[in-house]
């Protein structure tokens, strides 16, 4: 096979990354120079959405400092309560398979159908968990108090994307070596001791990609917003994407909005990997 | 001989009597849902629809969500379907994307739907990319009957761009079996040292939505509150603080502009009128339903139609809901004008006028057009037709959460309430009464209609929504939006806005 022809192999592929991904961006970043929206076309205004952004709108700011707030905190509860649930299968218990199962159910139904059944269970008059918390004399403003309302769109998140932690977490589990395990046991290490010198350090290089696959997830916290809280009140629990959204499919400012989405993900990109690169130090320092 | 004559003059005449009702039935029957008066004759009428052959041909519809105007788009959808052979396709969209989702695809030169509702302000934004509405439909039998004010709503420069479908305004509903309750009336009094009535001012109905909040005044054995109303983000909340405003800040003596001064272009929205309404809005979050602040139009129709609150304002729906038949409240409700103020703010001295004032807020509402590139532009307007023709509009005016309000000149008989819907004469005669008035009103507000509608729009629902939310004073919160609305005019260009809201303020300064 002579050197053209390679070519000709590469070139479906290469096509398909073109056409999804390349001159998606190329086209985002043409639409941020322009003032593309209901009453302009595709014209050229340089760098005056840019400007903007960085100048004139502490919206868009503030809702990516909520967001950071948000995938944090989100990512962390997952990772805890993933690993507690994948370490509880992972050792022979009685109904194990079951439990497994049963664990994995919250990734397997449709978000949005699943956010419009917890805005059910916490609206403040007609839910029932105000209707079981009455009974205590208390009757929380779920997604009307604009600190409780972040609270309840983490509890969301972290109902229905804790099993994903979990799945890779047990996956990673089942694959580690059972001999430092059997020589921790020979030491006489306690149970403490084995998963803080033996399980955990085993299991660090899946924690940092589980991790970073649920924070790339987790930034883009659009959904479950966007149904439980609508962002509100206020602005409270508005997210970088649902502004983007706000601003772009709401507003039709599709110029600006192609400015935001560029912006943010210069912004994902960079963090997430001095994330990465900060948990593999962290993490794998030994 | 003469009693073969009797007899066949009787025939012909008991025929002559009875065929109208055997028409009806034939059609009624089949569509349960216009059963209450079978198919009234019109151009669009279901006998007229039923002559036409569309199979092999699809349509396509976006609509907004179930049950507001998404249901009676699905069900007429289903029934033209079945009359025409057509297939109807229908995608339902939340109310805030209506407006992008036909944008999108208008800018890029496509037409993925064939018919596509919004609110009727979209007009300036959408009407480039809708085909007028042809003569023949503008002549039809149905279109007619259309009040000239909604003929002038759903028409921009004299060409009509979206199809009558609904006409809409805000008001005042209230529980007539308290307000008016002699026991209350004395209780209120004994309390307060003021009377119970229906409020005249926004004062009033707080003062009133307060006291009646938290307890059982019905005596159903659950708690009622005091008001429902649009609180939520995004949800058609601007129009619910519009309506607030109008009493505070449209002055009758100072012609020229209610949202902007229309000769400097400068937002009027900051101003003390306006702050004052927000600031009356901000102690309403104290007596609306638990989660009321997050309540969009959907849950007000709701709570209000379901008997759980005083007071509500806004649409007719959670009025009609609350006189349908299945209700717990059905003829235990009033409605009345808009509360007004006591004192309304003159921009022109920059002082307030301490004297009586209210407005009426024209909401206009649910409007539909046809894209201009679609490839069944007949068929997209005989659906239209139908949706609105007169049996089916009879219909859907009875079912509160259908979102569908009176627009015809027909509609403003009482008679159609008390004869078809079972309503008391009282309400019914006080209902199209609060509707006629606002028709005649010289101090009308009509919504903005500028280009890049939505932006504006969208500026208030943040603004206001960070003040119920506490996270802005009402000041902080409308300075904010007036320095967005002024940013917005600056993008679109002050000319561009100028020239569009000219004709709104024509028309509320009653020169059009």
């Amino acid at each position: 096979m002579n050197f053209k022809q390679k070519y000709v192999f590469l070139f479906p592929g290469l096509f398909v990354l073109i056409g999804i991904l390349i001159f998606p961006i190329i086209f985002v970043i043409r639409l941020s120079l322009s003032g593309w929206n209901s009453y302009n076309g595709l014209n050229f205004i340089g760098l005056e959405n840019y400007i903007r952004l960085f100048t004139d709108d502490p919206r868009f700011w503030e809702s990516f400092f909520r967001l950071s707030f948000l995938s944090v905190t989100t990512v962390i509860l997952q990772y805890v309560i993933g690993f507690a649930l994948a370490h509880m299968v992972w050792k022979d218990i009685k109904f194990q398979r079951f439990f497994r199962v049963l664990f994995l159910i919250p990734m397997m139904t449709t978000p949005v159908i699943m956010t419009v059944i917890w805005r059910t269970f916490f609206h403040e008059s007609l839910g029932p968990v105000n209707d079981i918390l009455s009974n205590f004399g208390m009757s929380p403003k779920w997604l009307t108090d604009p600190v409780l309302a972040k609270f309840t769109v983490i509890i969301v998140e972290v109902w229905q994307w804790t099993p994903f932690m979990f799945l890779l977490l047990l996956a990673g589990l089942l694959s580690l070596p059972k001999e430092p395990f059997l020589a921790a046991a020979i030491d006489g290490a306690s149970p403490v001791r084995k998963f803080l010198y033996v399980t955990f350090p085993l299991m660090a290089p899946i924690s940092i990609g589980a991790i970073i696959i649920r924070l790339i997830e987790a930034s883009k916290i659009m959904d479950t917003v966007y149904v439980l809280t609508s962002g509100g009140p206020g602005t409270s629990t508005e997210t970088s994407s649902f502004y983007i959204f706000i601003k772009g499919l709401r507003e039709f400012q599709m110029g600006y909005a192609a400015s935001m989405s560029f912006t943010y993900l210069i912004i994902m990109i960079v963090s997430l990997t001095v994330i990465a690169k900060v948990l593999t130090k962290l993490m794998l320092k030994d | 001989m003469k009693i073969i004559k009797t007899f066949v003059t009787g025939l012909i005449s008991a025929m002559l009597i009875l065929s109208p009702v055997a028409y009806a039935d034939k059609w009624g029957d089949q569509f349960p849902h216009i059963k209450a008066t079978g198919d009234i004759p019109g151009d669009c009428s279901y006998e007229e629809m039923s002559k036409k052959n569309y199979k092999g041909k699809t349509l396509k519809i976006n609509t907004h969500a179930v049950p507001v105007i998404g249901q009676p788009t699905a069900l007429h959808a289903e029934q033209f379907a079945k009359l025409t052979g057509a297939k109807v396709d229908v995608t339902h969209t939340p109310a805030g994307d209506l407006y992008a989702k036909a944008m999108v695809p208008f800018k890029a030169g496509q037409a993925p739907y064939d018919i596509v509702f919004g609110f009727s302000n979209f007009i300036n934004d959408w009407r480039q990319y809708l085909a007028p509405v042809p003569k023949k439909y503008m002549n039809s039998t149905e279109m007619k009957d259309v009040t000239k004010s909604h003929v002038g709503v759903s028409s921009w420069d004299g060409t009509m761009y979206q199809y009558p479908v609904d006409g809409d305004r805000h008001y005042l509903k209230y529980r007539k079996d308290v307000i008016d309750n002699p026991e209350y009336q004395k209780k209120y009094k004994a309390d307060t040292g003021k009377e119970l009535k229906v409020p005249t001012t926004w004062k009033e109905y707080g003062e009133m939505a307060k006291y009646f909040n938290g307890w059982d005044w019905d005596g159903d054995g659950e708690k009622e509150y005091g008001s429902a109303e649009v609180m939520k983000k995004d949800d058609l909340m601007f129009a619910a603080f519009f309506s607030r405003s109008v009493a505070y800040a449209k002055n009758p003596r100072t012609p020229g502009g209610f949202f902007f001064d229309l000769e400097t272009m400068k937002p009027n929205i900051n101003n003390p009128g306006f702050v004052e309404a927000l600031g009356d809005w901000v102690e309403a979050t104290k007596y609306v339903p638990p989660g009321g602040i997050n309540f969009g139009l959907g849950d007000e129709i709701g709570s209000f139609g379901g008997g759980q609150t005083l007071f509500s304002f806004s649409w007719d729906d959670a009025f009609i809901a609350a006189m349908q038949d299945d209700s717990p409240i059905k003829n235990k409700v009033g409605t009345a004008p808009l509360p007004g103020a006591d004192k309304v703010w003159n921009r022109v001295s920059g002082k307030w006028e301490n004297q009586y004032n209210q407005a009426p807020y024209i909401v206009w509402g649910w409007a539909v057009g046809v894209a201009k590139k679609s490839k069944v532009q007949e068929m997209a307007f005989d659906y239209l037709c139908f949706f609105s023709n007169g049996a089916n509009h009879q219909a859907d005016l009875a079912i509160g959460n259908f979102g569908v309000n009176p627009f015809k000149n027909s509609d403003f008989d009482p008679q159609l309430y008390i004869k078809t819907m079972g309503w008391d004469a009282d309400i019914a005669n006080s209902y199209t009464k609060t509707l006629k008035d606002m028709e005649k009103s010289k101090n009308r507000v009509f919504p903005l209609r500028v280009r890049g509608v939505f932006e504006f729009t969208s500026a208030v629902a943040t603004g206001t929504s960070k003040a119920l939310a506490g996270q802005l004073s009402p000041q902080e919160a409308l300075d904010e939006v007036a320095k967005e609305w002024e940013a917005i005019v600056n993008r679109v260009g002050k000319k561009n806005v100028q020239e569009d809201y000219a004709v709104g303020v024509k028309m509320e300064d009653n020169k059009l």
